[in-house]
């Protein structure tokens, strides 16, 4: 998987590319561990995203409690794939997803 | 039918997808069915490697066959572990708030609702765990 950051002040977005899962969770997790610091409005762009699985959905979880405390986290280009899995979870109500 | 063993390690999650993949796609199976089938093996296969033999690791099995009308693949993973139901395990309140969620039992709960059936037995000293999905 690839994640590309893209900052501007207290905004950031963080695009995915590939898949997000028990083997790259920790990739991403590692980016929101300490690199949220001053990030009030956080975006991640899935639209190069082909694939979730529980491994991601915990880290896009922790996103989620962290930004809750310091701003606001939106989720967009969420392909019908993983739209789904979101549904199944009931990450599509706990997450902010972009129409 | 198909069979593959590997050491139960995340570091072989690439091999067993792959595995999968190549007979999915052999039978044309629909990219959406193709991933609820792939995120249902990494729960279960990630499951094994993470639980089965904990400290220790050991080998997992995948046997998979195809049936017709409706044409079904039959996935089996096998396990010499710690014998473990995880369909006896509760779901998850999957309608709480991000400050209220725990981290666990996502996987296994997407795997129960997003395959046709999945059945569990202990038989032989190994954990026999099956899933079944229309494709």
């Amino acid at each position: 998987m690839l994640i590309n950051k893209e900052a501007n002040g207290d905004q950031l977005t963080i695009s995915l590319d590939g898949r997000l899962d028990t083997t790259t969770a920790p990739q991403l997790e590692a980016e929101i561990t300490g690199g949220l610091n001053g990030v009030k409005d956080l975006t991640i762009d899935m639209e190069k995203l082909v694939y979730v699985s529980s491994a991601g959905l915990r880290v896009l979880l922790k996103a989620q409690k962290t930004m809750n405390k310091q701003g606001k986290m939106t989720v967009k280009n969420v392909s019908p794939e993983i739209k789904e899995i979101f549904e199944v979870t009931g990450f599509d109500e706990l997450l902010n997803i972009e129409k | 039918m198909k069979e593959l063993t590997v050491k139960a390690d995340d570091k072989n999650l690439e091999q067993v997808l792959a595995f999968i993949d190549e007979i999915l796609e052999a039978h044309d199976c629909p990219p959406k069915t193709q991933m609820q089938i792939d995120v249902a093996v990494e729960e279960l296969f990630v499951n094994i490697a993470h639980y089965a033999y904990s400290p220790d690791t050991g080998p997992a099995t995948l046997r998979v066959e195809t049936q017709k009308e409706p044409l079904s693949v039959i996935i089996t993973f096998i396990d010499g572990g710690t014998p473990y139901n995880p369909l006896a395990k509760p779901d998850p309140d999957v309608t709480l708030s991000a400050e209220e969620r725990g981290v666990g039992g996502l996987g296994i709960y997407i795997v129960k609702k997003s395959m046709d059936n999945v059945l569990y037995e202990y038989k032989d000293g190994k954990n026999i765990l099956t899933i079944i999905k229309k494709i």
